[in-house]
């Protein structure tokens, strides 16, 4: 359970906990602003801004139930993490967004998300790793592709294909 | 019986070559992918639902039912052989069966979980055929007000009543409820928290949601503890079948469990922790060997693994019966019938016949197709076990993009699928529940529907939801398994001042 065994130091205040609180309690407020824009036409019952509005009550109960778990800190314990690879896989699909969305074509796209994810699991033989990449991901267009009529989006890459 | 006429029906369906085939390609590419360490069934759902596009439904769905069986054996290989289960309801598995595989009886262990997930699969299924009909029957006379009240069971169920903290658990759910109010109203056409983003017209796809914080955040949140430790796998070594000894101490648990596993699977509250957990408790309790428990103790990987299994296909229950989602794997079932248009419930039975008992049927072909499947074949499933991290989780993430791309290749899209990793990596490192975010993604829809529905049949009148005596149990119910974690906790504070 959440309750911190005797050895642990007090319990203080855990910020994260604050935040999330605040998140939620700024999603709510959304929910709400949002849903002053919507017209009730139902003659009867409950219109579409209903549910939101319902939706977005729970959601500031919790916030205010997150937060006091948090003044509490009743959240459990955290291992350190590091953001290093974090931020690195997050770059990849950066890429591979930004590769879509210029045109350059499945294959490059998942290619440098292959090579930076591989790289954030602790690969240092990029040259390796992107020839793997190519040639695995020019294989899985040929099989989704043309075997199973997905259709991928198409790069200078595929076009030679 | 009718079961048994429409059970052959569904046979005859099933046992048509093509879907034979079908059933063979989704055993094994589930047992291939669900092997992969860090991947549950849910995910292997999520991942291979592209696959299925194109697919006629019968067929996919068949493929389906494969591909979920074949995720939960490739699961428990994982538990046994790496200590990384994949799911909580293989954590019992991987306790015993890890401590096997160290001392050399990792063949046993598998042999033993294979044999059990194929005996309460077999059972469980059955089960599921024959329970079906019965609450179909009970289902068509659920007006939308009960439908309503049925729906705040499972949600409350599924995010407060099992997991380890209720305001985190519900905190997940009404994050899906918020992610299904995305899109355009169904009855008055009006476009809810789109912002004027045309992709957000259409709400938010199950799968991108499942796909990102299942396969994105899994993968952000490995890498990002890395550093914490390496993961050992355990060679499989000695003799892979079971002694005789062994078959002896595994039969009463493989049953045990599979009594746990089903009708708990059944309710729809969902969660196959708790029966796992249960039956590994009881197995300790029961065993003429108490010193080997904690050590590699054989009933402790046949009965929670027999109990895992069985309660995956007592999830089917209320899925197919009433369309009713109660852990992430049968949201992600959920989510490929309605790929197809297809709306699990008492009206899929009358209607899509063949479609649904075909399914079934199936179900106990897959199940007989991976136990010849994997007890030969665990040697080439061991070696996708050896595949280096770095790739793995690189190749992981080309899948699970790939789904998206095939899909919708938008990049609002894929941003939406960034950002649900990046959710799923946070609800991760703070410990919140992933699954009712999907359910309640996939159910908030249905829910306020059937409830708007509800009041519009009674002219606005809110006390329609307790004048149906169905929707008033249900009501009741929901309300006390909402209160009974806090009731329950404040029991426990009590308790613990007391001392």
């Amino acid at each position: 359970m959440t309750s911190g065994d005797p050895a642990q130091p007090p319990r203080r205040v855990d910020r994260a906990g604050i935040v999330i609180a605040a998140l939620l309690a700024g999603l709510a407020a959304v929910l709400v602003f949002d849903a002053r824009g919507l017209s009730s036409t139902a003659m009867y019952g409950m219109g579409p801004e209903a549910m939101p509005v319902v939706v977005a009550s729970g959601l500031a109960l919790l916030a205010i139930g997150n937060f006091i778990d948090a003044l509490r800190g009743n959240l459990p314990a955290r291992e350190s993490a590091d953001p290093v690879p974090v931020v690195l896989i997050l770059v990849g699909l950066a890429l591979l967004i930004a590769i879509i969305g210029f045109g350059g074509g499945f294959i490059l796209a998942t290619s440098a998300l292959f090579v930076t994810t591989s790289a954030a699991f602790g690969r240092r033989a990029m040259l390796v790793d992107s020839i793997i990449a190519l040639v695995m991901s020019t294989l899985i267009y040929l099989a989704f592709d043309r075997l199973l009529t997905l259709s991928l989006p198409a790069g200078p890459l595929e076009r030679l294909l | 019986m009718d079961t048994f006429a429409a059970l052959a029906h569904g046979m005859a369906v099933a046992v048509q070559p093509m879907n034979l085939l079908y059933a063979l390609i989704g055993v094994f590419l589930g047992t291939a992918v669900g092997v992969l360490p860090g991947i549950g069934p849910a995910l292997t759902v999520a991942l291979l639902l592209p696959v299925t596009y194109k697919l006629d439904p019968g067929g996919s769905l068949i493929m389906f039912a494969g591909i979920y069986y074949g995720g939960m054996y490739g699961g428990s290989t994982t538990a046994i052989l790496i200590n990384t289960p994949g799911e909580s309801a293989s954590m019992a598995t991987a306790l015993e069966g890890n401590k096997m595989a160290k001392a050399g009886r990792g063949g046993p262990a598998l042999a033993t979980s294979a044999i059990g997930s194929f005996v309460a699969g077999t059972i469980a299924t059955i089960g599921l055929a024959f329970l079906a009909p019965w609450l179909v029957d009970f289902a068509v006379r659920f007006g939308p007000e009960d439908y309503f009240a049925l729906m705040c069971v499972a949600f409350v169920t599924v995010s407060a009543t099992f997991g380890d903290s209720p305001i985190r658990g519900l905190t997940s759910l009404f994050i899906g409820l918020t992610l299904g109010l995305v899109g355009i109203d169904k009855l008055t056409g009006q476009a809810r928290l789109a912002f004027g983003v045309p992709e957000l017209l259409d709400g938010v796809e199950v799968t991108t949601l499942a796909v990102g914080l299942f396969a994105v955040g899994e993968a952000l949140y490995v890498a990002s503890r890395r550093h914490h430790s390496e993961e050992k796998l355990e060679p499989v070594r000695g003799s892979l079948w079971m002694t005789r000894e062994d078959w002896k101490r595994s039969w009463k648990p493989w049953l045990r469990g599979t009594m746990f596993g089903f009708p708990i699977g059944a309710l729809p509250a969902g969660g196959a922790e708790i029966p796992t957990f249960l039956s590994y408790s009881t197995e300790k309790r029961l065993t003429k060997h108490p010193e080997e428990f904690g050590k590699g103790a054989i009933e402790g990987v046949a009965g929670p693994e027999a109990a895992n299994n069985a309660s995956a296909a007592g999830t089917l229950v209320p899925l197919l019966t009433l369309g009713l989602p109660t852990s992430a794997t049968a949201a992600m079932m959920l989510a490929g019938f309605q790929q197809y248009g297809l709306n699990p419930g008492p009206l899929l039975f009358a209607e899509r016949p063949d479609l649904v008992w075909g399914l079934i049927a199936s179900l106990f072909i897959a199940n007989c197709m991976l136990l010849v499947l994997n007890l030969p074949l665990v040697g080439l499933w061991v070696r996708l076990l050896a595949i280096p991290q770095p790739w793995l989780y690189a190749g992981v993430l080309v899948f699970a993009t790939m789904g998206t791309i095939a899909a919708k290749p938008s990049v609002v899209e894929l941003s939406m699928l960034a950002g649900f990793g990046v959710l799923g990596f946070l609800m991760r490192r703070f410990d919140f529940p992933i699954a009712p975010v999907v359910v309640g993604l996939i159910l908030g829809p249905i829910a306020e529907s059937q409830l708007r529905r509800a009041l519009a049949i009674s002219l606005g009148d809110p006390m329609t939801l307790l004048q149906s005596p169905i929707s008033a149990t249900l009501l009741a119910l929901a309300l006390i398994a909402l209160l009974a974690p806090f009731v329950l906790k404040g029991l426990g504070r009590f308790k613990a001042t007391e001392d």
